[in-house]
């Protein structure tokens, strides 16, 4: 019996008017559910956001030839990209 | 992002100074205080107690989306309690801090409805409880954003930011265990039976209710079962729910007199002031 | 650490093919290796074993602390415990999805804690007795985790290192706000401070199996450190944490509980005891404190659970169907 819930990936732009970005990935059984699941997990409190969510499933990412990852990996771009973070200066400290 | 700043309100230090410093926004002048510190201790109470019972669930909720969005309740309520509880010891005038009102005070000064401290059940209880509050918190919060007493008009508004959105959560929910499958059903039903006598104590009035209408501090609880039962009525049907037909209502809360489960919440909450008075935190 | 003794599943040289080659060429470059990429079957099934246990320690290290809220002894005491309670479910929900990146499922993994065939943090198999140990918690557990996490931001696995990234911003706060509780006891009422003195009893060799035991000539170590999953010796980060700590508990007027604890000038750091490693791996093995009340309390939450979630999603179902009707 499969009730796992579908995986929604997320994507939010902030109060600076700055694009959607991906910030992560949760389950819901819904897109409404996705939406508010994101608003808890992902803005906890931060009014006038905007929030995106797609399945995941059906989510198309470029997908890497066959010898292309391997010599020319930074060509390829999928969505996960991980300058899509910033590293604060303030990490390493207590 | 989940960090303590943005999980706490970020002006509620703004709030709070305001509160303490009240001057400004002076109180109907002919407002009954000690009336108008029960009404706060009811506002606080029941945020209180809620959110105690709401955080119960950390650690143990039934999917972890749920288990951060219940946390998240939790501490919305336990924040308005600082300061609902705040301007009750303002108003009081005996230099108790919130803290010392929700640490210190024993069962029968609790003025809480009887729903909110009542066991959590199931997923689907706590839910159901959550919602016929929301429902009532609602649209009392919005009438209170226009009370006469500008600290109370000013907590209420922040407040109802959150407020809003627990309804918009809980209702969502219990339409859709109402509706899921044959199991949920008789769960959600099953809760509402059990619970609707203790909702409807929120309208049961008293001099205090009236007291507060009269000065224009609090809306006439009357004035809020309107719009509480067009709300309920429309989400219980869509969540294909009946509503019980035995109307009787269990009361006491609001007057103090509480079910055995509040002392047990009490011992549990208020054992580190209780064991090592005067201590700080 | 929150991931102990993961094993790591290398090939020995002979068996490395072209692919393996330029893969580890890629790691050794500093790329970051995605989702869709190839990579050698072990390289996956170790980073799912160790994202998974570093998943299941979040979500059941809730609990040590969760049995706290209920008690905090102030409202703000209470909102922060609870917010720090809640982040630790978000990082678990943070890691669950990095790992499901690698082609498993979350409901996959938490079976496998539930079965015991997936291991969470030793540490979390100790009680929480006072409300000095949400300090120590907080302060040792916590400044522990971080030694590991910080440098795992760098780790060769792009959603992983995201993920870590996304973990030590929240991080940094619940170590200070397990050091800041720990400063109102040491300088609270004699009853406070001895309640800090003995949770810093308690808690101390614990913390330090957290690292795991030394794993300086260990292969799956090796392994693990070539694919940038593991930054560290365990016995690295011990040290790096004893260091820092020792200070921290000196500020504190706090007595750490080891009579060998030296501060020794030639290697720039302090001479220590070990913990004692039986009781680490009785503790691995079920025999801890609080082995049974942890996963049980994870396995009623799931079974509790089971008719919600699948009523959520049977009213999804539903609401779709309605609307595809509506629709036509």
């Amino acid at each position: 019996m499969s009730s796992e819930w579908p995986l929604w990936e997320v994507f939010i732009r902030g109060q600076h008017g700055l694009n959607h970005r991906h910030v992560g990935s949760l389950h819901a059984p819904d897109a409404e559910l996705a939406i508010k699941h994101a608003r808890d997990v992902y803005t906890r409190r931060n009014e006038g956001v905007s929030i995106w969510v797609v399945k995941s499933a059906d989510i198309s990412a470029s997908s890497p030839s066959e010898k292309g990852p391997l010599f020319e990996p930074s060509n390829d771009k999928v969505y996960r990209h991980p300058t899509f973070y910033d590293i604060p200066d303030e990490v390493g400290h207590m | 992002m989940p960090s303590l700043p943005d999980i706490m309100t970020p002006d509620a230090e703004g709030l709070a100074a305001k509160a303490a410093h009240g001057g400004a926004h002076a109180p109907a002048p002919d407002a009954d205080q000690d009336a108008f510190f029960e009404f706060l201790l009811r506002m606080g109470d029941n945020a209180l107690i809620l959110g105690h019972r709401n955080s119960e669930w950390c650690g143990h909720g039934p999917v972890l989306e749920e288990d951060i969005a219940m946390s998240n309740m939790a501490l919305d309520l336990i924040g308005q309690t600082a300061l609902w509880l705040g301007l009750a010891g303002e108003v009081e005038g005996k230099g108790r801090s919130a803290d010392d009102l929700a640490y210190l005070r024993d069962a029968w000064d609790f003025r809480n409805v009887l729903l909110v401290e009542r066991p959590n059940g199931d997923f689907g209880a706590t839910l159901m409880r959550q919602f016929l509050f929301d429902a009532f918190h609602f649209h009392q919060l919005q009438a209170l954003t226009k009370s006469a007493d500008a600290r109370v008009a000013e907590i209420a508004g922040k407040a109802l930011k959150e407020v809003s959105y627990h309804l918009e959560r809980s209702a969502e929910q219990v339409i859709a265990l109402g509706d899921g499958t044959e199991e949920s059903h008789a769960r959600m039903q099953a809760a509402l039976d059990d619970q609707w006598g203790y909702a409807l104590e929120m309208f049961a009035g008293d001099a205090t209710d009236a007291k507060m209408a009269d000065a224009g501090i609090a809306p006439d609880l009357a004035d809020l079962r309107g719009p509480w039962d067009a709300t309920v009525q429309a989400v219980l049907a869509e969540a294909t729910l009946a509503i019980p037909e035995n109307s009787y209502v269990h009361k006491g809360g609001k007057q103090g007199t509480h079910t055995e489960h509040l002392g047990y919440i009490l011992a549990e909450m208020q054992f580190l002031q209780r064991a090592y008075p005067g201590a700080e935190w | 650490m929150y991931a102990q003794l993961v094993k790591s599943e290398g090939k020995s040289k002979a068996e490395l093919t072209p692919e393996d080659h330029a893969f580890q060429a890629r790691i050794d470059a500093g790329e970051k290796i995605e989702p869709k990429e190839w990579m050698p079957e072990g390289y996956r099934k170790t980073l799912i074993r160790q994202i998974g246990q570093h998943a299941h320690s979040e979500i059941v290290g809730q609990l040590p602390e969760g049995n706290w809220i209920t008690r905090a002894p102030t409202l703000e005491r209470k909102q922060i415990l609870l917010a720090k309670v809640q982040d630790e479910a978000g990082h678990g929900l943070y890691l669950y999805c990095a790992a499901e990146t690698l082609g498993v499922s979350r409901d996959e993994l938490l079976e496998k804690l539930h079965s015991g065939d997936m291991k969470y943090s030793s540490i979390f198999n100790y009680p929480t007795l006072t409300w000095a140990d949400m300090g120590a918690v907080g302060w040792l557990v916590d400044g522990a985790a971080i030694m590991n996490q910080v440098p795992l931001q760098r780790t060769s696995y792009g959603p992983y290192s995201r993920a870590m990234i996304r973990i030590c911003k929240e991080e940094s706060f619940h170590q200070r706000q397990g050091y800041a509780i720990m400063m109102k006891m040491a300088n609270g009422t004699p009853e406070q401070k001895q309640m800090a003195q003995d949770a810093l009893n308690r808690l101390w060799y614990p913390s330090l199996m957290m690292f795991g035991p030394s794993d300086k000539d260990s292969v799956h170590s090796v392994q693990s450190m070539a694919w940038k999953i593991k930054m560290n010796t365990n016995d690295e980060l011990r040290q790096k944490f004893v260091d820092q700590t020792v200070p921290q508990a000196e500020y504190l007027g706090l007595t750490v509980p080891d009579p060998n604890l030296k501060w020794n000038e030639e290697k720039g750091g302090y001479d220590f005891s070990e913990p004692d490693w039986d009781e680490f791996f009785n503790v691995i093995k079920g025999n801890g404190p609080c082995n049974k009340e942890r996963l049980g309390a994870r396995v009623k939450a799931w079974d509790d659970g089971a008719w919600y979630r699948e009523a959520m999603v049977a009213h999804a179902k539903k609401k779709a169907a309605r609307r595809t009707v509506a629709a036509e």
